[in-house]
């Protein structure tokens, strides 16, 4: 047994005994975390975040009033048929008066049945509104994360943020934040009818409850504490349930079910015993206010009656006192319920919040940024340096020019910074040290519109979304009809290859593109860039899975169609290297060499040696 | 033997059915949970007698005479106190028995849903998002064990409710009557509730998966979508599924927020009947004051347990449809058959393969097949290169071998049996295939090379070490120990497949499939490896020490390729040639056209670099002696 990061991140010791020895992380982005702060911080922060919420509270917290002191018009109903009806107090019955009672009071519980529906209903809209707001913040700001940030978490986990940590929130918004305020209305208006009745009873009922209110605070922060660990033991089992689903070839390859099968048992198990901890306590705050209730209506029948024999108070009153204690426990009690419901929201809530305080370490410039000049675009590295928070450096002092037009290769050793380059080429990171300029503009000052437009990269692993494959190129370019989609396969050379696939470029790829092979998934990505027709292209190793002489083809193809573009290519298959104008060798975290291809081979150096090892591989020589 | 799932019943059974089967499942805990509810139950009731009691004997006494005595009044209020007490005890017992109850039964079901993923073939896999099977095993799981948390409660409350009529008929049998009048009406509004909401959270249910498929593929593709600057489109794409869930959510809450005020009315309407009758009655003297008080009080006191039933009531709609989408997973009956043939465990040396005419179509796909009668045999201890064009079926035939999937016609042999008749785990012991797009778990470097399987760090070591991966999981912060993440920036590409090769090393296989693993690996890494498996490959020696294995490796370098003993060039579904590199190379044109790719790129452009050189020296020579005519206008500008 190991442990991941996420339970790392959780703090959950017994994993990282088991593992004999502690484990390590090697420098990653911040995880993103929860939110600090306490409980009505986060919820205050909540509804900042989801205006919707509170958006016309007023009327809805108005309608809460009105059904809650419906609730009043029974025992007052009770207390008056007693007092008056039944002649209690006078002495003989008076069936009218009741009658007249009864129907004032049925209209005031039709009333409160109708303000309870209006109130619910408002609620229901207020709250799926706010929710699905947060829904989509949370996930826009997921893909505004920088990818070192998007990548330290399971995908599975952060689903769990937008999925089922906002349905965490929705109980409490929908039933327990308002059954909260109107659970402290009632307790009010309870509080001051029993008043009315009686200010001695009142008291007293109010000391039954001290001590209960008085501890709250530090039995909710275990509460809360309790209910974090629920969502943590569901996101970890989420990621564990995730790596199953998307590793499934692999598990099945090397026959591990059976430890896949403890993974996710370990912590779909981890899950219940978190569950069971949290059920624990609330069950015990839940059964500390049935006690306070006991005690209250004891003392109520003892005192009460003290007080009725000293001629304080009339039977009916000391008996509508009694339905008055009910009224004035239950809301209590509900409010206990609401508090833990609110503890397992507010836990939701911080790892919604956590992601949304994660600050997206490449931002997005926006409106205060520039545009890039028109045209082929240059890029020069000015003393670029980059380290991974907490890590080392991995690359140093890079200061180097890729002119417009220009095509360059870059090559070198597995972890020698050419990805690293990359990334900060395509500022999907940003440099610790220096600055990236493209067309003379600072990479970090420059619009994401343009700059995602204008600089295209094409990754390795070529992800496809499940539709068609005309859908897929479409995404380089939205307004890309099917026969614009067609026409990019057939301008990189590849109109065998869409025509053997049975539908042409309506032919479904299937869940992130299985249904085609690796390098095929990578032929539909560069039918992807072509589209988006950039000024600058970046293929980090984009054609690694395609066979050589398609390769060969693609090459030739996109030689012709990125004339005039700048086009920068990390390749090991130095046939790339080749054809370029210049390459840039790196090694160890530095720009070691440049020039082209003769001049480095002739030079005898770190691509010299690289060179001699693929020409021994790969061309046969 | 339990019964059937009644899939034409009403909701209602259906739901209920869901209720009983968390009952038989989980039988003690929810007899705990039954016992300690109705002690709960009977307890409430007994605060509304012990209220009634202390009304009739220690305060309306007291206040007629005006006198009350301290015992009478210390007997009331430690009556009242006990009850609690007890009440409470019942409250453990329900509450949290209740919990057990649905905790176990949603991770009871979890297992098996995840079961049922690990049980499910790769085909089954892939007609299905992962987002969506996500949800089944998180929130459809929730949903459908939701109502049983109240349960005991709401079964518990019908001996409260018992009591309570009991009680009430005692009282007056007249007012009682209205009392019990309030059953009927509870009924007819859930049958109402329940016919109008169940489609509607059926519906809300489909959507929150739509939700999560849709979160989970933007997810998995972040990296495209962030170079592609499609971040606003992905969330409007996100947005319209969230925005339908929203109008699903607000129509079933519609349905809800209707239902429980009506509920919450009844009781009081209750209360206010039991009032103008026992006006009357009091009037007529068929009644004591008491006696309506006390019915009055039993109604409120009802009003809970009536809750209560409405809870459960309540979340029946979506429970069923919660337990209908597990219930799909798990009646799955998309399977691999297994045969009874057991690998020899001890059995060493390299396997014996076999393709007998092997077809392959994708399930659904359209037009030709990918393999179309593939036949050819490997002989043990052979190490056999299959190269061919993109898309040719390399990739799915590795996948075959591994069994990943069944050949739709013809047959697989490993040494002389077909694969579908091996035991399980059988050919996971004997194959091992190492994929083209590497997949690492959230675990230690450790765990992922021996995935689980008893082995020496040597072992592991060694593995590493063929696999050139030693020198960088050394310099790791914790070496072995250290914790990679599933999608980790940590390691490289190259690195990556580094280590699944040497997940595949270490294993020992008999049969080693290679597909192109090492495609981003640097060439000089790749080099290396090539030698470690020639050692480690080959013919097994003599004393039987080093077994041997048959390696099918896909590739395209000349090097891979020449390290094999064969080639089998795939062209349109099948064997288009065989024999060696240098016989495939004058025999086969396609073959030819494919592997010298490289070379002739290198040659055209040694030769375009020559030409360039030779324009530049020409350039040169030209910059030194002038043409005439610039040396004009070189003399002009001058002048």
């Amino acid at each position: 047994m190991t442990a991941t990061v996420e339970e790392l991140e959780q703090g959950t010791e017994p994993s990282r005994e088991q593992a004999g020895q502690p484990a390590a992380t090697a420098p990653e982005a911040p995880i993103v975390g929860e939110a600090s702060g306490g409980p009505l911080q986060i919820v205050r922060s909540g509804l900042r975040l989801s205006p919707e919420f509170t958006r016309g509270i007023g009327v809805t917290v108005l309608l809460a009033l009105i059904a809650t002191t419906g609730r009043i018009v029974i025992p007052v109903a009770v207390q008056q048929a007693m007092d008056k009806g039944f002649g209690a107090a006078s002495g003989k019955v008076d069936v009218t008066e009741v009658e007249h009672m009864v129907l004032i009071a049925a209209c005031a519980v039709v009333t409160t049945m109708i303000s309870a529906t209006a109130m619910s209903r408002r609620l229901y809209r207020a709250s799926e509104a706010g929710l699905a707001g947060l829904r989509i913040k949370a996930f826009r700001h997921v893909h505004d994360l920088s990818v070192a940030h998007q990548q330290a978490e399971q995908r599975g986990s952060l689903v769990s943020r937008v999925t089922s940590d906002v349905d965490t929130i929705t109980n409490f918004i929908q039933e327990g934040g308002l059954t909260l305020v109107v659970s402290i209305a009632q307790m009010g208006l309870a509080t001051i009818v029993m008043a009315v009745y009686s200010w001695q009873l009142t008291i007293l009922i109010w000391v039954c409850f001290l001590p209960l209110f008085l501890t709250m605070r530090i039995v909710q922060k275990a509460t809360g504490k309790r209910y974090s660990a629920v969502r943590g033991a569901i996101g970890h089992m989420l990621g564990a349930v995730s790596e199953t689903l998307v590793g499934a070839p692999v598990v099945r390859a090397y026959g591990i079910e059976g430890r896949m099968a403890e993974r996710m048992n370990a912590s779909i198990e981890g899950t219940r015993r978190a569950q069971i901890r949290a059920q624990k306590i609330v069950v015990s705050t839940f059964s500390a206010g049935e006690i306070a209730a006991g005690l209250a209506n004891a003392g109520v029948i003892v005192v009460g009656t003290l007080l009725g024999v000293g001629g304080h108070l009339t039977a009916g009153q000391l008996v509508a006192m009694l339905f008055l204690v009910s009224l004035f426990i239950t809301p209590v009690q509900w409010g206990v319920e609401v508090l833990n419901e609110a503890q397992n929201a507010i836990s939701g809530w911080r790892r919604v919040i956590g992601l949304l305080e994660a600050v997206p370490d490449v931002p997005d410039p926006g409106e205060a940024g520039q545009d890039l000049p028109a045209g082929p675009l240059d890029v020069r590295f000015e003393h670029v340096a980059f380290a991974y928070p907490g890590g080392a450096r991995v690359l140093h002092d890079v200061d180097a020019l890729i002119p417009a037009r220009s095509r360059i290769a870059v090559v070198g050793e597995t972890g020698s910074g050419k990805t690293t380059f990359a990334k900060l080429l395509t500022r999907l990171m940003d440099p610790a040290d220096g600055r990236v300029l493209i067309g003379g503009v600072d990479a970090r000052r420059i619009r994401f519109e343009q700059l995602r437009s204008r600089v295209v990269m094409v990754p390795q692993d070529g992800f496809l979304f499940e539709g068609t494959l005309a859908d897929n190129v479409r995404y380089g370019a939205p307004g890309a009809d099917d026969a614009a989609a067609a026409a990019a396969f057939e301008a990189l050379g590849l109109g065998d290859w869409l025509a053997g696939q049975p539908h042409g470029v309506a032919t479904a790829v299937g869940q992130r593109g299985e249904s085609l092979s690796a390098g095929e998934r990578q032929l539909v990505a560069l039918a992807r860039a072509y589209v988006a027709d950039p000024d600058l292209l970046l293929l980090d190793e984009a054609t690694s899975a395609v066979d050589p002489a398609t390769e060969q083809r693609i090459a030739r193809a996109l030689e012709a169609l990125t004339r005039g573009r700048t086009t920068v290519s990390i390749a090991h298959r130095l046939s790339t290297a080749q054809a370029a104008d210049e390459v840039f060798v790196f090694d160890a975290g530095e720009l070691v060499e440049r020039g082209p291809h003769q001049d480095l081979v002739a030079r005898g150096g770190i691509y010299a040696g690289l060179y001699a090892s693929w020409a021994r591989t790969a061309v046969g020589r | 033997m339990p019964r059937p799932y009644p899939v034409h019943a009403s909701p209602t059974r259906r739901g209920l059915w869901v209720l009983g089967l968390a009952v038989r499942t989980e039988k003690r805990v929810f007899a705990g949970a039954l016992l300690g509810s109705a002690l709960y139950g009977s307890m409430t009731v007994g605060a509304a007698w012990a209220v009634g009691w202390a009304t009739n004997h220690v305060v309306l006494p007291a206040f007629d005479t005006h006198h009350t005595s301290a015992g009478t009044l210390a007997a009331g209020g430690l009556l009242i106190v006990a009850v609690a007490v007890a009440k409470v005890l019942g409250i453990f017992g329900r509450r949290l028995l209740a919990g057990v109850l649905q905790f176990r039964m949603q991770a009871r079901f979890r297992r098996e849903v995840t079961a049922a993923y690990l049980r499910l073939p790769l085909s089954w896999h892939q007609q299905r998002p992962t987002g969506r099977l996500l949800s089944n095993a998180n929130s459809d799981v929730e949903m459908s064990f939701m109502p049983v948390a109240p349960m005991p409660m709401s079964l518990g409350v019908i001996v409260m409710l018992i009591m309570a009529v009991v009680d009430m008929f005692l009282t007056n049998s007249v007012l009682a009557l209205v009392g019990v009048l309030l059953f009927p009406a509870v009924i007819a509004t859930n049958t109402v509730y329940v016919r109008y909401s169940g489609p509607r959270f059926a519906r809300a249910q489909e959507l929150r998966a739509h939700v999560a498929e849709v979160a989970h593929e933007s997810f998995d593709g972040a990296l495209v979508v962030k170079t592609l600057g499609r971040e606003a489109a992905e969330t409007e794409r996100f947005a319209v599924r969230t925005r339908e869930l929203r109008d699903a959510n607000v129509a079933a809450g519609r349905a809800r927020s209707m239902f429980t005020p009506a509920l919450e009315a009844l009781p009081n309407l209750g209360v206010l009947a039991v009032l103008l009758f026992g006006t009357q009655q009091v009037a007529a003297g068929h009644a004591r004051p008491g006696d309506v008080v006390n019915i009055a009080y039993l109604i409120t006191l009802l009003a809970f347990p009536i809750q209560a039933i409405g809870w459960v009531l309540g979340d029946l709609p979506r429970a069923v449809v919660g337990y209908e989408r597990v219930a799909a997973v798990l009646a799955a009956e998309d399977h691999t058959d297994y045969g009874a043939v057991r690998a020899e465990r001890h059995r060493q040396g390299a396997a014996a393969l076999e393709f007998d005419r092997v077809e392959f179509a994708y399930p659904g796909a359209e037009g030709a097949p990918v393999l179309r009668g593939l036949s050819a045999s490997v002989a043990p201890g052979r190490t056999v290169a299959l190269v061919g064009a993109t898309g040719a079926g390399k990739s799915t035939l590795a996948a075959l071998l591994a069994r990943l999937a069944d050949p739709t016609g013809g047959a697989i042999r490993l040494d002389g049996t077909v694969l579908g008749d091996y035991a399980k785990g059988a050919i996971s012991d004997a194959v091992a295939l190492v994929p083209q797009q590497t997949f690492i778990f959230g675990d230690t470097v450790r765990a992922n090379v021996i995935l689980g399987a008893e082995l020496s760090d040597e072992a592991v070591w060694a593995a590493l070490r063929t696999a050139q991966a030693e020198r960088f999981v050394r310099a790791l912060p914790a070496g072995l120990d250290t914790v990679i993440g599933e999608r980790g920036t940590t390691l490289s590409g190259g690195q990556r497949q580094r280590l699944a090769l040497a997940r595949a090393l270490v294993r020992r296989p008999r049969l080693l499939v290679l597909d192109d693993c090492t495609s981003a690996v640097d060439p000089s890494v790749e080099a290396a490896i090539l030698d470690g498996l020639r050692e480690q490959g080959g013919p097994p020696a003599a004393d039987g020490a080093e077994p041997g294995a048959t390696v099918v490796v896909i590739a395209y370098r000349k090097a891979t390729v020449a390290l094999a003993d064969e080639v089998l060039f795939l062209e349109d579904g099948a064997i288009g040639a065989r024999g060696t590199h240098e016989e495939l190379l004058t025999s086969s044109p396609g073959y030819r056209d494919l592997l010298t790719a490289y070379a002739k790129a290198a040659e055209e452009a040694e030769a375009e670099a020559a030409s360039e050189a030779d324009a530049q020296a020409d350039a040169a020579q030209a910059a030194v002696i002038p043409a005439p005519h610039v040396r004009n206008q070189a003399e002009e500008v001058a002048a």
